[in-house]
């Protein structure tokens, strides 16, 4: 067929879009800003709701990204986009000219700089870290503990980390985050079966067929307690434990409790460089800043400038398995879309 | 004298000035009537003493050369200065006219006001040429400033005005009264000059020129009674227009002078003072809540309260930021008058918190005190602590736990007697602790601690006058970093309280400062001010990024306040690092401990 | 009766057909950012009168929607109007408007 597709985003959704459409026999050019591809995907542990290991879809990805006709930029970002009568030329800043017939935007998402909420004392206070630190630690395999080194004796997850939040302008719910919450919490009492784990949430969304079971697993064979209030402040003892207050809101009175370890479930926000991108492509974003897509039932993978295309989260907050299968769609879109012109 | 018409058209002129000075002294009266007794003594007092001549020295230099409106904008302040000061000329050089044709002090009212009416050129007396003469230029300087004032309503922009006050129909007559007087009197003149050759350089030629084609037996009668009308008009609409300001303006800086003032409800001074606005609009231009399409500004309030239609919605809608107060050329407390106003708009429901009794006290030499909103930005009350525990101070922090509130917020509320019960539970624990000093990180409660509390013997100090001073005696490590930063004046610490030198010489060993042209006096509000109790979070959000707009364009690596509501509304904003002036000091200690912690390893390994 | 209290179990019962809401209305109508509380706590927990004394303000949105009155202007006389709560809501509800709103339109619909 001959025709060629730029893919904006080396992560899940730009490798999986990018290996079915080379699978077809399009020539697709993978652009990447890191060195190495995959995304932030690298960084997770376990994927709900199987828990199964993150490192088997990198694997499936790395092998998705080796198929014949794929080509893998990395370090690369794109300089300037240009439109032509064929479709599009994007230049990258190593001065590296692409032509493109399509293009897919796969630039993902950021995850919310805890920072900003600073009443939760995250970079302030030792012992506040964020899920995707978590992750990452219980990814290294070496024991959870507070910054001084003590096994924590009691863990507060706290959900809606700038999502659900106008004070950060994030007004919308990350749909990740609750089931991550509960994940993880009990990833945590696997590790740790004396801690007291307590989870404080505002509502817990469940969706799907089987989040709502890991819920009720965490209930029944983790110990886990759920407290329905959201954290006011975060400050610290003098043994640099924490002192977190909210309300317990089904009691209807005010809760202080210490802590050890404070985990803020931060939530995703649309990352700089789709910003960058879509700005660079001239294509519409949405009141929450991701890209808009123009039909929400029937146009999930469409942009408002045509022969450009979306996959994954940078259109909205998504799961892995929801990327993935947003990824596909959005080949299918791309391959209908050349087939036609 | 010229018999050409009885002197009956005079009498629009007599009525009007009879009509505006009986209402102006019975104001006056009343409004001395109705200040309390003190101020009574102190006006008494004041009357007999040089602050006599201060004042009217004052009321000239405002009143009539408006100095204060030249330094906003020179052409507002030529036009108000050609109006006010060139007709006071005309009417001081016009008795003095009327003295050198007199020869005597006495003579009627209206005679230098109609003077060439009644004057033939024929007769002669003193200067009489030199007389007519500068009259006319003098009449010439008061048009000027009628045009002007003509070209302002059509373009505001000359005057550096971006809004206009909206007119009332009281105002509408006044004006077009005062806009008629100088043409029809320039007019009138001109059309004497021609019949009986008593013009000046200017109405002479004039007068010729009209004798050619105007009628001048019918023109110049008509003419004079139009004027007198207009004069008329004038005199009977000011006392109900805006125009009120000019006697009350002269009042107010008497009163001002003798030492009068507001008090926490509304008087007969508060009512002196809302006369007293010009509704010039300089307020409408320098308040911020315009971008947010919000039109609650100062010269409405004053005017709502003169009109007696103030509603909550437009009182309680404003920062209380101070740049109004701060611009305004009369010098109207404009602040403190909206407070009383919210005094007494709330006065019914004034909480008791009958609950607070005692509580938690320990001995120390400096009491902190961090400040509700402080909670909520642990990165300053962690840098308190650093530098505390740095220089050794033995301190108490009074609201680490549990305290009530400052008290300030209720105020800017209006909430004065409810506010006194949470100020009286904080100085019984204060006094109790036996402090030297109150260091308090918030601008709000440094001002109420300041202000409103009693606290013999205690220095209440804001953290940024605080850790200044340990920079001077040496306590605190000096760091320059290559950082560009831009440094934002809150406004209950700037303009609140005065302090803007403090806070720039400490950070001047941290950091470079950008000078910025809103700064210090001129300082921008953040927009998350609590006085504002009715505005949207997302009008606050438009006045927010426009603040940071502005200071991006600086391009500064950092923004650098000294108040925890500050830094938290513009972290808001998410465009640029803002970090507490506190923590600017703090990071230096960290850094020192750092350094020190490898030179003791490096010490460590050589012994090895 | 009266010596057990049990006369006061007629009250317990909300009666939505005879709530006097006038002070509801009063308030929405001048704050309509009341409409979105979701009820998470983040006020009640930050709130500094309630570090001090049993307060919820969170609850002053229950008490003004079943129109009781009666524990309206007993709650509300304990806060501080500090700001905090107003400073931590989720949805940016201009919490001290609600406060003074709800303090005023006591007083006025008591006298009317």
């Amino acid at each position: 067929m001959g025709k060629s597709i730029v893919t904006i985003g080396g992560g899940i959704a730009g490798i999986e879009a990018s290996g079915i459409l080379a699978e077809l026999g399009y020539a697709v050019s993978v652009i990447e800003k890191e060195p190495d591809f995959g995304g932030k995907l690298k960084n997770w542990d376990h994927l709900f709701p199987n828990m199964r290991k993150a490192e088997e879809i990198e694997d499936y990805l790395s092998r998705k990204g080796k198929t014949p006709g794929i080509t893998l930029f990395p370090n690369t970002t794109i300089a300037s986009f240009e439109n032509i009568k064929s479709g599009f030329v994007l230049k990258s800043n190593h001065g590296v000219s692409y032509s493109a017939h399509a293009v897919i935007v796969a630039t993902g998402f950021e995850v919310f700089s805890a920072e900003r909420k600073e009443e939760y004392g995250y970079k302030i206070y030792d012992n506040v870290i964020t899920s995707a630190d978590l992750e990452k630690r219980l990814k290294s395999g070496t024991p959870l503990t507070t910054l001084a080194g003590k096994t924590p004796q009691r863990i507060a997850f706290i959900h809606c980390v700038g999502s659900r939040d106008a004070k950060v302008g994030n007004t919308y719910c990350s749909k990740v985050c609750c089931v991550t919450g509960v994940k993880q919490a009990i990833e945590v009492n696997k590790l740790l079966p004396a801690t007291q784990i307590f989870n404080f949430y505002m509502d817990l969304r469940m969706h799907g067929l089987e989040h709502e079971e890991i819920y009720k697993t965490a209930q029944e064979k983790h110990n886990i307690q759920f407290i329905r209030g959201r954290l006011s402040e975060v400050s610290e003892n003098i043994d640099h434990s924490l002192l977190i207050k909210a309300e317990d809101t089904l009691s209807g009175r005010p809760l202080k409790m210490n802590v050890d370890l404070v985990v803020l479930l931060v939530g995703m926000e649309p990352g700089v460089g789709t910003t960058a991108i879509g700005k660079a492509c001239n294509i519409e974003f949405n009141q929450y800043g991701y890209l808009k897509i123009p039909d929400v039932h029937l146009a999930g993978n469409l942009t408002s400038r045509k022969g450009i295309f979306v996959a994954g989260s940078c259109s909205c907050p998504m799961s892995v398995k929801d990327t993935i299968e947003h990824a596909r769609s959005a080949a299918f879109e791309v391959h209908r879309y050349l087939i036609e012109n | 004298m010229n018999k050409l018409l009885p002197e009956i058209f005079i009498w629009p002129f007599i009525i009007g000035l009879a009509y505006f000075s009986i209402i102006v002294l019975y104001r006056f009266v009343r409004w001395t009537l109705g200040l309390s007794k003190i101020d009574k003594i102190r006006i008494w007092k004041g009357l007999r003493s040089r602050k006599t001549l201060d004042s009217a020295i004052e009321a000239f230099r405002e009143g009539l050369l408006h100095r204060k409106i030249f330094r906003t904008n020179p052409v507002l302040g030529y036009m108000h200065m050609s109006l006010a000061f060139g007709w006071f000329l005309l009417i001081v050089f016009g008795h003095f006219e009327a003295v050198a044709y007199k020869g005597s002090l006495s003579f009627p009212v209206y005679l230098p006001i109609f003077f060439r009416f009644f004057v033939d050129g024929i007769e002669t007396y003193p200067f009489m040429h030199f007389f007519a003469s500068l009259m006319d230029l003098l009449l010439l300087f008061v048009l000027s400033g009628v045009s002007l004032a003509y070209y302002k309503r059509f373009n505001k922009k000359l005057f550096g005005m971006k809004k206009a006050t909206r007119l009332k129909s009281g105002d509408r007559i006044a004006l077009t009264a005062l806009w008629l007087i100088f043409p029809l009197r320039l007019l009138a003149e001109s059309f004497s000059a021609g019949q009986l050759k008593n013009g000046g350089i200017i109405t002479q030629p004039l007068g010729n020129l009209f004798s050619l084609f105007v009628p001048l037996e019918l023109t110049t009668p008509v003419t004079w009674l139009a004027y007198s009308f207009a004069l008329g008009f004038f005199f009977v609409s000011l006392p109900n227009s805006r125009y009120m300001h000019i006697p009350a303006e002269v009042f107010f800086i008497f009163l001002r002078n003798y030492s009068v003032r507001l008090k926490k409800r509304v008087n007969t001074y508060s009512l002196v003072q809302v006369f007293s606005c010009s509704r010039c609009g300089i307020c409408l231009d320098t308040c911020q809540l315009n971008l947010a399409n919000i039109h609650t500004q100062s010269v409405y309030v004053l005017k709502n309260i003169r009109n007696k239609n103030l509603t909550d919605e437009v009182l309680f809608n404003c920062l209380l930021c101070g740049k109004c107060q701060q611009v305004c050329p009369v010098g109207i407390e404009l602040i403190d008058l909206r407070i009383t106003q919210r005094i007494e708009s709330t006065l019914q429901y004034n909480s008791s918190y009958s609950y607070l009794a005692g509580g938690e006290v320990k001995q120390a030499d400096v009491v902190y005190f961090a400040g509700c909103m402080t909670h909520l930005t642990p990165s300053i009350k962690k840098s308190m602590l650093q530098i505390f525990a740095y220089s050794g101070v033995d301190y108490w922090f009074m609201d680490e736990h549990k305290a009530p509130c400052c008290g300030r917020p209720l105020m800017q509320a209006g909430q004065y007697d409810a506010a006194a019960v949470l100020i009286e539970n904080n100085q019984q624990k204060i006094l109790a602790s036996g402090a030297k000093k109150l260091v308090v990180s918030c601008p709000i409660c440094y001002k109420v601690f300041i202000e409103d509390y009693n606290l013999p013997d205690i220095k209440v100090q804001h953290h940024s006058e605080y850790l200044f001073e340990l920079m001077q005696m040496g306590s605190l490590p000096k760091r320059l970093t290559s950082e560009k930063s831009i440094y934002h004046d809150p406004c209950e610490l700037g303009r609140g309280s005065g302090i803007y030198d403090k806070p720039r010489k400490l950070l001047s060993n941290y950091t470079s400062l950008i000078p910025i042209m809103n700064e210090k006096e001129k300082s921008l509000c953040c927009g998350g001010s609590l006085s504002n109790i009715k505005i949207q979070m997302s009008e606050r959000d438009i006045i927010t990024n426009n603040a940071l707009d502005e200071y991006l364009q600086y391009s500064p690596d950092s923004l650098i306040t000294s108040c925890p509501l500050c830094k938290k509304t513009f972290a808001r904003g998410n465009k640029i690092m803002v970090k507490d002036i506190s923590e600017v000091v703090a990071a230096s200690i960290v850094q020192k401990n750092k350094s020190n912690a490898c030179a003791d390893k490096k010490v460590l390994e050589q012994a090895l | 009766m009266g010596k057990f209290g049990f006369s006061v179990m007629e009250t317990r019962t909300v009666n939505f057909g005879e709530l006097d809401n006038r002070l509801l209305g009063y308030v929405l109508e001048n704050e309509a950012s009341f409409l979105t509380c979701i009820s998470c706590g983040g006020c009640t927990a930050t709130c500094s009168a309630g570090n001090l004394i049993d307060f919820n303000v969170r609850k002053i949105n229950l008490f003004l929607r079943r129109c009781d009155i009666e524990s309206l202007a007993r709650e509300i006389d304990k806060c501080m109007l500090c700001g905090k709560c107003t400073l931590v809501c989720p949805r940016d509800i201009n919490i001290r408007n609600v406060v003074m709103l709800i303090k005023k339109g006591i007083v006025k619909f008591r006298n009317e």
